[in-house]
């Protein structure tokens, strides 16, 4: 169900209990991992935290942990990937369709997306991870590579 | 309901949570029995994109009087509200026919 999330996820880009300051070292760092990792153009950083401070991405979840998926226009991304964080202290995102407000976010999926190859099932699959509780209380818990894979896996 | 209508899925990028979003909207009207074209694009192209869209449903904060009712909803991402979001825009869909 979630094989185009296993397919796209940088191992070297998913930082478990990332100690940041805010929503901007968040994509800054995760970014810098993908570049570093060959997914992504030299501009992907400055246009996903552009991006995010016009158009947010933080997404209340109605339970215990609420998620950010920020991303940037194709441009600036060489191949598909996702990066992941869980963070050690929430962050604000501003919420996406009301972007006056703050969500307190413990779990960041940093989406590169290659248009026009955009990965639609690997986008449902996100969808599905953010509509399941359980699933984003195992990301948020995990404290290994393995953790994270086996609560995707579920 | 009548002729086949329009819905015009817009986000920031006009490829990732519209993407979400569309998808599942097709998945709920095809269990409905109900025959929409649904479009996507960027939210900064929906005013070129309005010709012929009976409703807009959007992931953003976008707001403006264009003529066709406006959604903006998280539920096609969250799973929060998604039945209410489904009724609203098959609401407007109806009121179309009117």
């Amino acid at each position: 169900m979630i094989n185009k999330i296993l397919e796209l996820i940088v191992p070297d880009a998913v930082c478990l209990n990332m100690d940041a300051k805010d929503s901007a070292e968040v994509i800054r760092t995760l970014g810098e991992k993908l570049l570093a990792a060959g997914y992504v153009k030299e501009s992907f950083v400055a246009a996903a935290l552009s991006r995010e401070s016009e158009l947010p991405t933080g997404l209340p979840l109605g339970a215990a942990y609420n998620a950010a998926i920020p991303h940037t226009d194709a441009e600036h991304v060489l191949h598909s990937a996702l990066a992941v964080a869980t963070l050690k202290h929430p962050v604000i995102f501003q919420n996406m369709v009301d972007p006056d407000a703050g969500v307190e976010v413990h779990l960041v999926i940093l989406m590169a997306l290659d248009h026009p190859k955009v990965q639609v099932e690997m986008l449902q699959e996100v969808a599905l991870v953010l509509q399941d509780s359980a699933t984003i209380e195992g990301l948020v818990q995990a404290s290994s590579i393995e953790e994270v894979f086996a609560s995707l896996k579920g | 309901m009548g002729k086949q209508k329009t819905i015009l899925v817009a986000c920031g990028t006009g490829i990732a949570t519209s993407t979400m979003a569309a998808k599942a909207i097709e998945s709920a009207m095809e269990e409905r029995g109900i025959d929409v074209i649904i479009r996507q694009c960027k939210t900064a192209e929906i005013m070129g994109r309005l010709n012929g869209v009976n409703v807009l449903v959007t992931t953003t904060s976008f707001s403006s009087d264009i003529g066709v009712p406006i959604i903006r909803t998280l539920a096609f991402l969250t799973g929060i509200g998604k039945e209410e979001a489904i009724d609203q825009i098959i609401a407007a869909l109806e009121a179309c026919d009117k």
